[in-house]
């Protein structure tokens, strides 16, 4: 499952274009990206509002499709899926971390946890739930709603929601944007962690150098096309090199 | 701010028109109603009036007491030698006399009797088919000479008679055969007169047939030119004997009308309680409609308040909506009623229930009441959420999910609802068992009591959201997996709101119930009497199970081999202790096949009355403080007064007996009644029920058509069936309320899911498949049905408890069957009131849902 790639990418995506709306009021989000998203790395992608970073990871994710151009996950081409074999997809292949964590306010932590895996009928295994739950450190608050935890720890649910049916990929949208630079970094090193201890391939949305800079490797989007790519960057490096995006 | 109203609205456009559609049903009911019976009303006064053309003056019967229509005894017929009397007096330029017959069947080809719907079949002389009295148009034919018949041209047609058939006519005594002489129409341009048969014969025939050989019924006068109304009515009185009166012709016309009058007070009355009942649900769904809106809107209202808008404004803008709402709703439902009506006139017709219909008729009244109505339940409905709204402080547009505030007096609501319900509970209470209220005063404080119930247990059902939710979304946890489980999870999620929109479905469960209970404990209580009493084998009643019919037919079915005993039962009316009372008469075969309860004396009562023995029941004897020996004074409606002596008195089954108050001698009865009736037969035979009886029963009773022989199932079955009709119609008005409630469930499922739309995002992103989003909300909206079908079914219970326990000729009986019936209604109208938000919900881009704010 994890194969795919032919240098192990779990998703190969190649020249993505996409339009919104026709004629001359047409915009071109993205206008012709490739990208292969290696297995067990955190992949970052910058750019500024408007670069089009959010429209490559809805692609990415199957949310999207893409005007042309394709994409694979796991050796499956999204393109020609309708919409209920993409929803069994995402089930198996994508876990979601949203900025807004959106859980469900009446259920507690557990069980928003567990919804991915009950709304696809299946059983979470005792061993690894145990395993999940103490990686991310919710111990002692799974039986809390949301309105009962902090930011932090809701963004934990939701990353431990994203974990829990072992996705072939974990997309991360703006993970930190609505959390302090405290919270907002110890939901960074809990990503980090995933990827270093259970192998878990991510692939994260953000515009702060700060979150960018715990990835393997960091796209930078500009006006719809990737027009660098660093390894192993510094927050600093990150910094200038947007600084060098924004002077273009 | 009015713009800011209106563009709220245009931009709600969905939840505005399902708000409306609330109020609208309601209007609808109201309009269709004045509409449908005005345009009766009319249609009616229309025939009475042509029914008296060219006449000034009548002469009519007078019973010595007002008489019920239909309870077996007419008016007196008085003697013809009258009408040469009345031609001779100076003011007289024309004057004839007639006989008529409210119960002339027509019999078609196949031997049954003519009827449509319960339209009557009229019957009567046309002494001079050219006078001026005479209000029929020949179409076909001549007018009828000795021994024949003219006919309606609809019946005909429908029929299939033509001028010169033969067709069998029964009155009073068996069939006979006549000639078709023609065919005629009420009035000169084709009036309907609803489907009842006419049938018209020359004096001398007519009263032969009717019985009433030397007598008339009217006689119809027309002044000379220069003698007024008033002179002649003079003239006429001065001759006229007891037990006639006369009339001008308007005043006939209008005596005539009196009856189908009250009828149409009653049948208006009975329907504007039913739209009653739908606005008073659509109120409900107003509120809450309004009550999310509000709460989806709090933000915007902060905002206004922070441009400096005042309360006053909000609450203001508010208002107006719901006014703006309230008038075209209002204004549709007036419409829409117009074409109800018509529709109603259509459907009563195609079930061949013909109404007399000459055009619709459109009333001020109609109109003032419906719109007046309609905008203020919606105004009324909008309060309390108005008033919410303008406590959103502006402080409210820079929070992030800022709700709106509880109201001040949000901690006293369970207590407010207590209260609320108990002050209804009392109301009912004092309503039905409070001393010296007359009916309007009972059904007042009935009506007000049920008021306060339900708003009073719609307040408080908040509280039980939750473990009912838990019980009743059990099933939608075990079929619907996750979605399932989300959806009792959302139910339980704002409880107050859940509790309105089941309210809504509660009321009209409820009283659907009430009925169902109701009527199950009326069907039981009879059966048991039936059971209890009757001893014979078979009973012969009209065909209608209702009329009394001519005691000619049971005197045939006396003569039939194998009839060992019949007993009759008499009916009419009679005055006694300065009352009217239904009054029944018996003869002695009575005694074998009913088996009556006797306090005092014995079954041997029932055949030795003679010509001066009574027996009674014993509540009227305990009003009157009768016993054996005692003496009750009777006055028969021909004037005649008779002293009776108790010889026994009875205890009626819960269910009732086929006795009136007081019972006397048939023999007495018939000596004082003229063309008597019975309202039962009963009958024994050797062999008791047979296939080879009743086969008999039904040869004797050839030549009555309108007479039927049952044995003791098919009577019980047929005396209720009247009730299941009565039952099917409430069902069919109270489904207009529950159709209401329907519409109150996708309201608040639409704006649910519109509430929702991130969360669906988000359940879809996590590979939640478009089947499973539609199964999440159709779970949701049945376990919020069942939540309104649970609360309402076990209150319509108690209700009808309540009532049985006043009225003392009912048992209570749960209708076990009928309430699995309206629980699988309730998830029915939950399945059908989800489709459209479901496919909503499922149609949410994700994408798009997600970005969503």
């Amino acid at each position: 499952m994890e194969s795919g790639g032919e240098n192990g990418a779990v998703i190969i995506a190649s020249e993505l274009t996409r339009r919104y709306g026709a004629g001359d009021t047409a915009v071109d989000a993205l206008r012709g990206v490739s990208v292969d998203v290696p297995a067990g790395e955190l992949t970052a992608v910058m750019g500024p509002s408007g670069s089009g970073k959010s429209t490559l990871m809805h692609i990415l994710a199957g949310l999207d499709k893409p005007t042309s151009g394709s994409v694979a996950i796991g050796g499956t081409e999204l393109t020609t899926l309708d919409d209920n074999q993409l929803t069994k997809l995402r089930r198996q292949h994508i876990g979601f971390v949203f900025q807004f964590f959106n859980l469900l306010p009446m259920l507690d932590a557990e069980e928003n946890i567990k919804l991915p895996l009950s709304i696809a009928g299946e059983k979470v295994e005792d061993g690894w739930f145990k395993e999940l739950i103490g990686s991310v450190g919710l111990g002692d608050r799974l039986s809390h709603r949301p309105a009962e935890l902090s930011g932090g720890q809701q963004q934990r649910v939701a990353i431990a929601r994203a974990l829990v049916s072992r996705p072939t990929v974990l997309f991360a949208d703006e993970p930190t944007g609505n959390l302090d630079s405290k919270t907002g970094g110890e939901i960074l090193e809990l990503l980090r962690h995933s990827v270093q201890d259970l192998g878990q391939t991510i692939v994260m949305v953000t515009h702060e150098p700060r979150a960018a800079a715990i990835a393997d490797r960091v796209l930078f989007l500009a006006d719809g096309l990737i027009v660098r790519q660093s390894e192993g960057a510094s927050a600093h490096e990150i910094v200038e090199a947007m600084e060098e995006i924004g002077a273009e | 701010m009015i713009r800011f109203t209106f563009g709220g609205l245009l931009t709600r456009k969905l939840r505005t028109v399902l708000t409306a559609l609330a109020i609208v049903l309601g209007v609808v009911m109201i309009s269709g109603t004045y509409v449908l019976t005005d345009s009766i009303d009319d249609a009616f006064d229309e025939i009475f009036t042509e029914a008296r053309q060219g006449s000034d003056v009548v002469i009519s019967g007078k019973s010595a007491f007002d008489l019920t229509e239909g309870s077996g005894v007419a008016e007196p017929s008085f003697d013809e030698s009258l009408l040469p009397e009345v031609q001779a007096l100076p003011g007289v330029a024309l004057a004839e006399g007639t006989v008529d017959s409210e119960s002339t069947s027509l019999i078609d080809e196949d031997g049954d009797a003519i009827v449509f719907g319960g339209a009557p079949n009229l019957g009567f002389a046309i002494p001079n088919g050219d006078s001026p009295f005479n209000p029929l148009t020949l179409t076909a034919g001549a007018w009828p000479g000795p021994d024949e018949v003219v006919i309606d041209a609809d019946t005909a047609d429908k029929k299939d008679f033509a001028v010169g058939d033969q067709i069998g006519v029964q009155v009073e005594g068996p069939i006979e055969r006549l000639r078709i002489s023609g065919l005629v129409e009420f009035g000169s341009s084709g009036l309907s007169i609803g489907g009842a048969t006419l049938a018209g014969f020359d004096l001398p025939t007519a009263q032969r047939l009717f019985r009433k050989e030397g007598k008339l019924d009217e006689i119809a006068i027309a002044a000379k030119p220069g003698v007024s109304n008033q002179q002649l009515l003079g003239e006429v009185e001065e001759i006229l004997p007891p037990e006639t009166q006369a009339r001008t012709a308007t005043e006939q016309a209008s005596e005539d009308a009196e009856e189908t009058n009250e009828f149409i007070t009653f049948l208006q009355g009975f329907l504007l309680a039913f739209a009653g009942i739908a606005l008073f649900v659509g109120s409900f769904v107003i509120a809450n409609s309004l009550s999310i809106t509000i709460a989806q809107r709090t933000r915007e209202f902060a905002t206004l308040r922070t441009l400096g808008a005042s309360r006053r404004q909000v609450l203001g803008s508010i208002i107006l909506e719901a006014l703006v709402v309230g008038i075209v709703a209002s204004l549709i439902g007036l419409v829409l009623g117009l074409l109800l009506a018509k529709g109603l006139f259509w459907l009563f017709d195609a079930v061949g229930f013909t109404l007399p219909n000459t055009g619709l008729v459109f009333e001020t009244r109609t109109i003032v009441v419906s719109l007046l109505v309609g905008i203020l339940v919606t105004l009324v409905a909008s309060l309390r959420p108005a008033l919410r709204a303008t406590r959103v402080p502006p402080i409210a547009a820079v929070r992030e999910g800022a709700t709106l505030p509880e109201g001040r007096f949000a901690r006293f609501r369970g207590i407010g609802a207590a209260l609320t319900a108990i002050a209804g509970f009392a109301a009912l209470l004092y309503g039905l068992f409070g001393s010296g209220l007359g009916t309007t005063q009972v059904l007042l404080w009935m009506g007000l009591g049920a008021l306060l119930i339900f708003l009073g247990v719609a307040l408080f059902s908040s509280r039980l959201v939750r473990p009912l939710a838990q019980v009743l979304g059990w099933p939608a946890t075990k079929i619907g997996g996750a979605a399932g489980l989300l959806a009792r999870d959302n139910a339980r999620r704002n409880t107050q709101r859940t509790a309105s929109t089941a309210a809504a479905l509660m009321i009209g469960l409820a009283l659907v119930t009430l009925v169902a209970t109701l009527a199950a404990g009326i069907v039981n209580t009879f059966k048991g009497a039936v059971n209890d009493l009757f001893t014979g084998d078979y009973a012969i009643t009209a065909q209608n199970n209702f009329s009394p019919i001519p005691i000619d037919a049971a005197e045939a079915a006396a003569k039939a081999p194998g009839v060992t005993s019949v007993g009759n039962v008499r009916t009419g009316e009679a005055r006694i202790f300065d009352q009217t009372e239904f009054t029944t008469a018996v003869d002695p075969g009575m005694r074998d096949v009913i088996s009556m309860d006797w306090v005092e004396g014995s079954q041997d009562v029932l055949a030795t009355l003679g010509d001066d023995g009574a027996f009674v029941d014993d509540g009227f004897a305990d009003d009157h403080d009768l016993q054996t020996g005692s003496t009750v004074t009777v006055t028969f409606p021909n004037g005649n007064t008779r002293t009776f002596t108790i010889k026994g008195v009875f205890d009626p089954p819960t269910g009732g007996s086929p006795f009136g108050p007081v019972t006397i001698s048939a023999a007495t009865w018939d000596a004082e009644v003229p063309r008597p009736r019975n309202l039962y037969s009963f009958v024994k035979m050797s062999g008791g029920e047979s296939e080879a009886n009743q086969a008999v029963l039904d040869d004797a009773l050839a030549d009555f058509p309108n007479a039927k022989a049952q044995d003791r199932q098919a009577f019980i079955d047929n005396q209720i069936s009247g009730l299941s009709s009565v039952l099917n119609i409430l069902y069919v008005l109270l489904a207009l309320s529950v159709i209401v409630s329907l519409f109150g469930i996708v309201n608040t499922l639409v704006l649910t899911v519109f509430e929702r739309t991130r969360e669906i995002g988000m359940l879809r992103a996590i590979g939640m498949t478009r089947r499973q989003v539609r199964r999440m909300i159709r779970h949701e909206s049945v376990i919020t049905a069942l939540i309104g079908a649970a609360i309402g079914i076990v209150l319509g219970i108690v209700l009808a408890a309540l009532l049985i326990a006043r009225v003392d000729f009912i048992d209570f009986s749960l209708p076990v069957a009928q309430l699995v019936v309206f629980a699988i209604a309730a998830i029915l109208v939950g399945i059908i009131a989800a489709i459209f938000p479901a496919r909503r919900a499922a149609k949410l881009n994700p994408l798009e849902a997600l970005q969503y704010e």
